[in-house]
């Protein structure tokens, strides 16, 4: 076979696993559901277009000349959703490091590796821009319908910036295998993949509160302080900007930047990368030595299990990656209650919300830890106590642990305002027990790596969990700030946990 | 002599998922007996010792261990029972002694006990380089061996393993058969399903072959010869005749 049909060829195979992955992600892998996952991607599309123009509408009509604030607050959204499609070309990269699927059959193949993973490199960056096209449509639907067909061009800077973010992904995975090693490089890449996306959002939220005091991190873009700073309205680091409101020049500029870049980075890690695939195969993880703690020790059965929960908690990267996300999101809320301190801010209140739903996210994802992903369920199974004790102490120790976390906050909460602690504090409860339960009513037996797909083995527990804790969020931000609306919005909210216990499978 | 008492008797125990799996199974296996259950892929060996082990519920028919009705008291037949199946599941961010303190934490054995058991066992196993590194770097047989000493830290009456051999070197079957000879010795039972017919015919006291769910052979390794017609072919060859019988008769 020649250079080129292997090329094609492996190209052809890669798009096919790709393709099959996406559709399994949506099937959740069951057959006979591939239908009814295009009918609701395709609803689920059209509804997208309503917050879509919510959010989005109001720009459809912009023109050239920009001023610098419409301009930095263009290419701000756009440095975000680099920032995002980033954080999934690092997951896609670590995965294609360390999943050993396929490597061991292609690298036992007569074909050239560097070709080979070239094509591979150039599937993640198609991968990435894929999922950002989808996401985008609704939004540059809107733009064009709204604005006319110039908007199309936000298509190609979406293309051209998944480019160049798969193209800094893959250089900054390999530079870490060097730096670091395989096995701290899975970590750390597993929690900058994480924090990057949210760390961008989280950082404008700061400096907005730190200089106007409030949560909005549009304060910050749009203030003279950002317009001063701001390079000149010619320079290149509009070129985003201008190319999605439809400059030709610079969006035919963007594509060919990303291009090369990608290039480069093909050229240049192509041939290394088969070395990194093998130190990261070869060596899964290295002896990692647990800490010399008192493992045996007197207790009762529950308590082992909760033991071993906590430890297990600890050592998890997703955990670790995940509790500095929740860390990072409260900083803005906490720093906005330090400053209410000295400015008895009313805006103190917003941070109930945030904190609640906090609680009921991470909630949902210690659950499905504890309760779904039992790495050795038939030990557990074997074990002579009753399921309902196991079941109990496991969630024990989620709440347990959202107690842990959650604390500091709402004692200094406490401090400011004592009531809107005890709304706090009650809507954590009541969020982190609602996505508890939720888990537990769709709990399915898995290996805690699948935790990434846990999503697809119920979209509508996923749905119902992320409902919940929005439910919830708002129900105790209107329980302080207009109390009727409150009781309505926990009433629906609770209606939507009752709903889904009917519909759940496992209603015990 | 081995003492007649049971250590498992099953009584027309009965399992259907798509098709019928354990078709009203009678067996019987003696307290320090070391008992091997043989049988075609497919034949019904798992799901019948998932049944005893607790982790499969029975259509029909009873177990009792060691004079326990498993499925009235399930938690007192799992407190003398151990179970290990042919794909050891272990926790990959916990280091060998740490699961070892695990199980024996959820069997409720005291830690004055288990702490030094739970080292002779992992060190007997040729683990002792690795008592304090997490299991995630562990080829299958270290784990197999983790999951195994998981097994016999909390002392248990009867032991129930799936192809425990599957995965493991020379050395490391050595060891995992010396340390399963030596529990039988002192009167611990074992049941054991595999497909290394050399294993069954050295180590088991009886062996049980099974298929379609029905056990079509039980006996002494001369027993089933006799049954057989021929005393000086092998416990393979047997098999294999034993098995084409019955695919013939179904």
């Amino acid at each position: 076979m020649s250079s080129s049909a292997d090329l094609t060829w492996f190209a052809r195979h890669e798009i096919r696993l790709a393709w099959r992955e996406g559709l399994a992600m949506l099937t959740a892998g069951r057959k006979g559901r591939k239908r009814t996952a295009i009918i609701g991607l395709i609803v689920f599309a059209a509804i997208m277009h309503l917050p879509a123009y919510a959010v989005i509408g109001r720009f459809a009509d912009l023109q050239e000349p920009l001023d610098k604030s419409t301009l930095i607050v263009i290419t701000a959204t756009i440095l975000l959703a680099w920032a995002l499609m980033l954080s999934q070309a690092i997951e896609s990269v670590t995965r294609v490091f360390y999943a050993r699927a396929d490597l061991d059959l292609i690298m036992s193949s007569p074909v050239a590796l560097a070709n080979v993973f070239s094509v591979r490199i150039a599937a993640i960056a198609l991968q990435v821009i894929a999922m950002a096209l989808l996401l985008s449509t609704p939004f540059v639907d809107v733009l064009v319908i709204g604005g006319g067909w110039r908007w199309l061009a936000a298509f190609g800077v979406v293309v051209a910036i998944g480019l160049s973010a798969a193209a800094v992904a893959i250089a900054i995975t390999v530079v870490l295998f060097r730096l670091i090693g395989p096995s701290r490089t899975r970590l750390v890449a597993q929690i900058l993949a994480a924090v990057i996306g949210a760390g961008f959002v989280i950082a404008l939220q700061i400096a907005a509160i730190l200089s106007y005091g409030t949560l909005s991190r549009f304060a910050v873009l749009t203030s003279d302080a950002a317009a001063a700073f701001a390079p000149a309205l010619d320079s290149i680091v509009w070129w985003p900007a201008r190319a999605a409101l439809g400059d030709g020049e610079a969006l035919l500029g963007l594509l060919a930047g990303g291009l090369v870049l990608l290039g480069a980075v093909m050229a240049i890690f192509s041939p290394r990368f088969a070395d990194t695939v093998v130190s990261a195969s070869a060596n899964p993880a290295t002896a990692q030595q647990g800490l010399r703690t008192k493992a045996f020790r007197a207790g009762s059965r529950q308590q082992a299990l909760r033991w071993k929960e906590f430890v297990l908690l600890k050592r998890d990267p997703w955990l670790l990656s995940q509790s500095l996300m929740q860390l990072l999101y409260l900083v803005p809320p906490a720093l906005l209650l330090w400053k209410s301190f000295a400015d008895s801010d009313a805006a103190l209140v917003l941070i109930t919300p945030v904190i609640v739903m906090a609680a009921g996210q991470l909630a949902g994802g210690l659950a499905w830890l504890t309760i779904s992903g039992e790495d050795a369920p038939d030990l557990v199974a074997t074990a002579p106590l009753p399921a309902s004790r196991v079941t109990r102490a496991k969630i024990e120790v989620v709440l347990i642990a959202i107690a842990v976390i959650f604390a500091p906050l709402l004692m200094a909460l406490a401090w400011a305002a004592p009531l809107q602690a005890a709304v706090t504090a009650s809507g954590i409860i009541i969020a982190a027990a609602s996505a508890t339960a939720i888990q537990h009513w769709f709990r399915v037996q898995a290996r805690r790596s699948q935790f990434r797909r846990r999503q697809t083995s119920s979209r509508f527990a996923t749905f119902a969990e992320a409902f919940s804790s929005i439910g919830w969020a708002a129900t105790a931000v209107l329980a302080l700030a207009l109390p009727v609306a409150g009781l309505i919005s926990g009433l629906m909210t609770a209606a939507i946990i009752a709903v889904t216990w009917k519909i759940s499978p496992r209603r015990d | 002599m081995k003492p007649n008492k049971s250590a498992l008797a099953l009584r027309g125990l009965t399992k259907r998922f798509d098709r019928l799996a354990v078709d009203a199974l009678d067996l019987t296996v003696r307290t320090g007996e070391f008992y091997a259950l043989l049988g075609p892929n497919g034949a019904g060996k798992t799901t019948t010792l998932r049944m005893v082990a607790g982790l499969l519920r029975p259509d029909a028919g009873s177990v009792s261990v060691l004079g326990i009705d498993a499925l009235a008291d399930p938690v007192a037949a799992k407190q003398i029972t151990a179970w290990v199946s042919d794909e050891p599941m272990i926790y990959d961010k916990l280091t060998p002694l740490e699961y070892l303190a695990f199980v024996a934490g959820l069997w409720g054995i005291d830690p004055e006990i288990s702490e030094p058991s739970a080292h002779d066992l992992l060190v007997s196993l040729g683990l002792e380089p690795h008592l304090h590194e997490r299991c995630e770097g562990f080829s299958k047989g270290m784990r197999q061996k983790v999951a195994l000493a998981g097994a016999l830290v909390h002392d248990p009456r009867l032991i129930i393993l799936d192809e425990p051999l599957t995965g493991l070197d020379a050395v490391s079957a050595r060891h995992v058969k010396g340390l399963l000879g030596d529990r039988v010795r002192s009167g611990c039972t074992v049941i054991m399903t595999t497909h290394i017919l050399e294993v069954a015919e050295r180590m088991a006291d009886r062996i049980g072959v099974i298929a379609s769910g029905r056990l079509i052979a039980e006996g002494t390794l001369s027993e089933l010869r006799q049954q057989n017609g021929r005393n000086d072919t092998s416990l393979e060859d047997m098999f294999i005749a034993l098995v084409d019988t019955e695919a013939a008769a179904a």
